[in-house]
């Protein structure tokens, strides 16, 4: 099958659905692959490169003419009319907020794939492009609020005086909120951040971040069942929005990442916490495609409000890095057409039975498939415990009574004095050597450590030449016979002797310390 | 002169034995620790050298004619040539090839001076004949065995375990018969039995170690270990010389404790190792999880052991077969260079040889307390952010920590507790066991496919270069 990467065609969008480094990995699950002309020009990839990387130059039509399309947004009319009957559409769609797109979408017999539908479960992970962008808008977030702000993040004792580092607040500790903390605090500022899910607070605390509880009580459990933070109760809102106002006069910098899947962004700052904040204080707001949590933020705009606080509502930050985010799009669209290409042989298969697939398509064959049914899974390690406690190791066997073993060496006790008693005089002074140096052999090896265990062999390799005195002592004789078998003894233990010994050291010459 | 009385000659010979004996009791302690390992060394070779100037003086006192002299001589030279050069030559990844090529010379050995004890008293009493033949019978088990274990270990033999219908059957059998000519031999047989005894030794020997496969290979070795030095002792007591019984009694137990030690290590009882045979069943059933399993590339990899504070590498038997212990020293390098703690976590049984792992990291200068033992690193891993697994697959399974798996029980090193585990791999094929592997299935890991030296290599050029030393 062929998979068209067409050129996005929605303002101010600079990222691509396929970049010079995975068009190769689509060439290997057996698709051919066409890139149209300038797809990649404003995340700088070059046609060259697609070209050098495999895939064919097309122009606009025939890249949504292919029977598979990968996109970044939504088609425009245009665009769906251009794609055939039974092709695959795999892009954001939004299927909750566009009822009328997923209409077109089985109109047109065109089965649509939303990447906005993985559904957060383990093995779904490298597919889900809602982590890999919030990644992204994140950082970006600390980037703009940055540039914004008219002082350094990083505090500094200067010649010039005392530079006080920036106080960053993060609304919201999803993948966005934890990546924005993890910039921030590269960048020196002190960071604090909260969020309706208390459980997030170990991880904020990993990425160098104070967490902020809401206070006081309630036996909320905000632990949710999708993987994504719910709507909260009225109570727990008033109370949340105490902590906000004490915050707001405090902080430089605000990063709210509150956003709902298919749902109005909720309200969270208000009019009067951002009169009561700093002049030159930044609030970033990544909901703003969902109205912002802000009420006074304008959706894909910056500005200044009169007493100089500039809200940033950017709705585009992932296309404000775009190289990257082409990237790890592109990536999250391998790992989901590996999981559809069985065979790898260049033929989609959406198999309804593998719950990944089925939650992303929305619709398939004239039918509308959406909203898919639902599928239980948690992110929060609910389960880990019960399976830690079945690793426990099962019942130690147990120990055999003292007079088993005390039996045992009775009875060998008893066989060794019957055999000695009958034994020559000569091999009971001998057999006493003999006990001895197994018991003492015993005790010294027992202490030799594990790192040594190969010198240890080739040293008993060395010493069990010791058989040579065995084969000189055989030499003076007189028959000829045995006098060649016992040099032939004295040859193959020398090796072991002088072999032994000489291995043994160089390796102990090799082991060093630090 | 006093001191050429036959009396105070024999008292120095003996006296010599004795001081030899004791000395390989120092070397062995030596091993306890780093610090002594090399003192231990040369206190073995001190104690050697009497020896051999104790008979040689045996031999001067006994007025042996010149080309008995000779021979000693030139038998000493070639060998002593041989075992140099070889010793000099070695690699380390070849280390388990030379340990038992070795244990066959010492096989060798112990069977020529037992024919040749008998050749010199064929009509000794039956006690005697009972130690010549034991000896005999040790040493050809050795002998071939060590031949067999070298052929798996260096491939010119397939390591899969031969099963022979009724392999354990046929071992008996053999057992039973060498017995019989055994107690023939002493009961004045002559050279027939012994004949008959020394070459079923040899077949039994071959047959013993043909049916244990490749990764059993560290307990087949600390077992042959064993048998070598038992075959000494024995040509000990038949010589009547303790020196023999002393030391080899001192390797033979080294060689039972190697081998408990690895036994141990795989959960298997020595007996269920011995009878051999495993790693065949098993193989077909390698069913069990499966699952979507994460891939990086070396660039990827590098990203995240560049975020990391601590990191464990866990190194295996592909380590040694892709001879990627000089790149592994280079990322330690590289990452010590940017402050990451790195440390080795090495398995009992990892490699095909005790303490394989740790001579391979020694060759490549990696020091040596930076490498621990399991045990010493188990609970650590939890508190890593990254865990590479280089050419380890059973080792590092999780599934020995639930029944019913054929690794239960077995002890494990615990690379799922950390935060990323990067898996070195050449394919998803089963470890030796023939288990599958739900590591790889596991969330936080990432596989990295290919030869575990390219793959390494890869990685140390995608990571900053290092300053030179100044």
């Amino acid at each position: 099958m062929r998979i068209g990467i067409p050129r996005e065609s929605l303002p101010g969008e600079r990222r691509v659905a396929a970049t010079p480094k995975t068009v190769p990995q689509l060439l290997k699950l057996g698709y051919e692959v066409a890139v149209e002309r300038g797809a990649g020009a404003r995340a700088a990839l070059p046609d060259a490169e697609y070209e050098a990387a495999g895939a064919e130059l097309v122009d606009t039509v025939t890249a949504w003419g292919a029977d598979i399309v990968l996109a970044v947004n939504e088609p425009s009319v245009e665009e769906l009319a251009a794609m055939h009957a039974g092709a695959t559409l795999i892009t954001f769609l939004h299927p909750r907020e566009n009822p009328g797109l997923v209409e077109a979408l089985q109109r047109a017999g065109v089965t649509g794939m939303s990447m906005d539908m993985v559904p957060r479960i383990s093995r779904a992970q490298s597919m889900d492009a809602l982590s890999s962008t919030a990644n992204i808008s994140g950082y970006r977030a600390i980037v703009e609020a940055a540039y914004a702000y008219g002082r350094t993040f990083g505090g500094q004792v200067t010649a010039a005086g005392k530079v006080a580092p920036a106080k960053v607040f993060v609304i919201g500790t999803g993948v966005a909120g934890l990546a924005a903390l993890g910039a921030a605090n590269s960048m020196g500022a002190e960071v604090y951040a909260t969020d309706v899910r208390p459980e997030t607070a170990e991880q904020v605390e990993s990425m160098g971040a104070t967490f902020l509880n809401v206070r006081a009580a309630g036996d909320e459990q905000a632990v949710s069942s999708d993987g994504y933070a719910k709507q909260t109760t009225d109570d727990y809102n008033k109370r949340a929005g105490e902590l906000y106002a004490e915050q707001c006069p405090k902080v430089d910098v605000i990063v709210t990442t509150a956003a709902i899947p298919g749902r109005p962004s909720p309200k969270l700052i208000t009019a009067e916490m951002v009169a009561s904040m700093k002049p030159g204080s930044v609030i970033v707001d990544l909901a703003a495609l969902g109205g912002g949590n802000c009420v006074l933020t304008r959706p894909g705009e910056k500005y200044t409000t009169d007493n100089g606080v500039t809200i940033i509502g950017y709705t585009d930050m992932p296309s404000r890095l775009p190289g990257q985010a082409s990237q790890l799009y592109s990536t999250n669209l391998v790992n989901l057409l590996k999981l559809a290409t069985p065979g790898k042989d260049g033929q989609l298969v959406v198999d309804f039975d593998d719950e990944v697939l089925r939650n992303m398509t929305v619709a398939k064959d004239g039918q509308i498939t959406f909203p898919p049914p639902p599928i239980q899974v948690s992110a929060a390690p609910a389960v880990k415990p019960a399976a830690v406690a079945d690793r426990q190791p099962e019942a130690v066997k147990p120990p055999r009574p003292w007079y088993v073993s005390f039996a045992v060496v009775g009875v060998l006790a008893i066989a060794l004095i019957a055999l000695l008693t009958f034994a020559p005089a000569s091999f009971i002074s001998l057999f006493s050597v003999f006990a001895v140096a197994v018991v003492v052999g015993y005790y010294v090896v027992w202490n030799v450590t594990h790192a040594l265990h190969t010198p240890l062999m080739s040293v008993t390799n060395a010493i069990s030449g010791i058989i040579i005195v065995g084969a000189m002592l055989q030499l003076p004789k007189d028959n000829p016979a045995i006098m060649i078998i016992a040099a032939l003894g004295v040859l193959i233990a020398s090796i072991n002797v002088f072999g032994g010994f000489s291995v043994t050291r160089r390796m102990l010459n090799m082991f060093r310390k630090a | 002169m006093v001191l050429l009385e036959t009396a105070r000659v024999s008292n120095f010979i003996n006296a010599t034995f004795i001081v030899s004996g004791l000395l390989f009791i120092l070397a062995l302690a030596g091993l306890s620790k780093h610090e002594t390992s090399r003192r231990g060394n040369a206190f073995g070779i001190l104690g050697m050298v009497l020896a051999i100037i104790a008979s040689m003086v045996s031999m001067a006192s006994q007025d042996t004619r010149t080309i008995a002299w000779v021979l000693m001589a030139v038998a000493m030279v070639i060998g002593a040539a041989i075992g140099l050069y070889k010793a000099a030559k070695v690699e380390m990844t070849g280390m388990p090839e030379l340990v038992a090529q070795l244990h066959s010379f010492v096989g060798a050995a112990a069977v020529l001076v037992g024919i040749n004890a008998y050749l010199e008293h064929p009509h000794a009493e039956a006690f005697s004949m009972y130690e010549m033949w034991i000896g005999i019978f040790i040493g050809a088990v050795t002998f071939t065995g060590s031949i067999v274990a070298w052929g798996k270990l260096s491939g010119r033999i397939k390591s899969a375990p031969l099963t022979l219908p009724g392999r354990n059957w046929l071992n008996l059998g053999a057992l039973v018969a060498i017995i019989a000519c055994g107690i023939w031999f002493a009961n004045g047989g002559g050279w027939l039995p012994l004949i008959l005894l020394t070459v079923l030794a040899l077949l039994l020997g071959i047959h013993l170690v043909a049916a244990i496969g490749g990764a059993d290979m560290p307990v087949v070795i600390s077992m042959l270990n064993s048998y070598s030095g038992w075959a000494a002792a024995f040509s000990g007591f038949s010589l009547g010389l303790s020196v023999l019984i002393v030391t080899g009694a001192l390797v033979g137990a080294s060689g039972a404790i190697l081998s408990y030690i690895m036994c141990k290590a795989m959960n298997r009882s020595f007996v269920s190792v011995i009878l051999g045979g495993f790693g065949q069943e098993t193989a077909s059933t390698a069913a069990g999880p499966q699952g979507d399993i994460a891939e990086v590339d070396a660039a990827g990899a590098a990203q995240l052991l560049r975020g990391a504070e601590k990191v464990i590498i866990t190194p295996g038997y592909g380590m040694a077969v892709a001879q990627a212990q000089y790149p592994v020293a280079e990322l330690v390098k590289k990452l010590q260079a940017q402050g990451t703690q790195v440390r080795f976590g090495i398995h009992p049984v990892a490699g095909r040889l005790p303490g394989h792992m740790n001579v391979l990291l020694a060759e490549a200068h990696v020091p040596y307390d930076i490498v621990m033992e399991m045990d010493e690193i188990n609970d650590d891993f939890s508190d890593t952010d990254v865990a590479l697994v280089i050419g380890a697959n059973d080792t590092v399974n999780p599934a020995a920590m639930d029944p019913g798996s054929p690794i239960s029980g077995m002890p494990v090193l615990h690379v799922w507790e950390a935060k990323k585990v990067i898996v070195f791999k050449r394919s998803m094929n089963a470890g030796y066991a023939g288990v599958q592997n739900p590591l790889f299935f596991e969330e936080n890991t990432v596989m990295l496919f290919g030869d575990a030296k390219a793959s390494v290599d890869a990685i140390n050029a995608a990571l900053p270069a290092l300053e030179p030393a100044s």
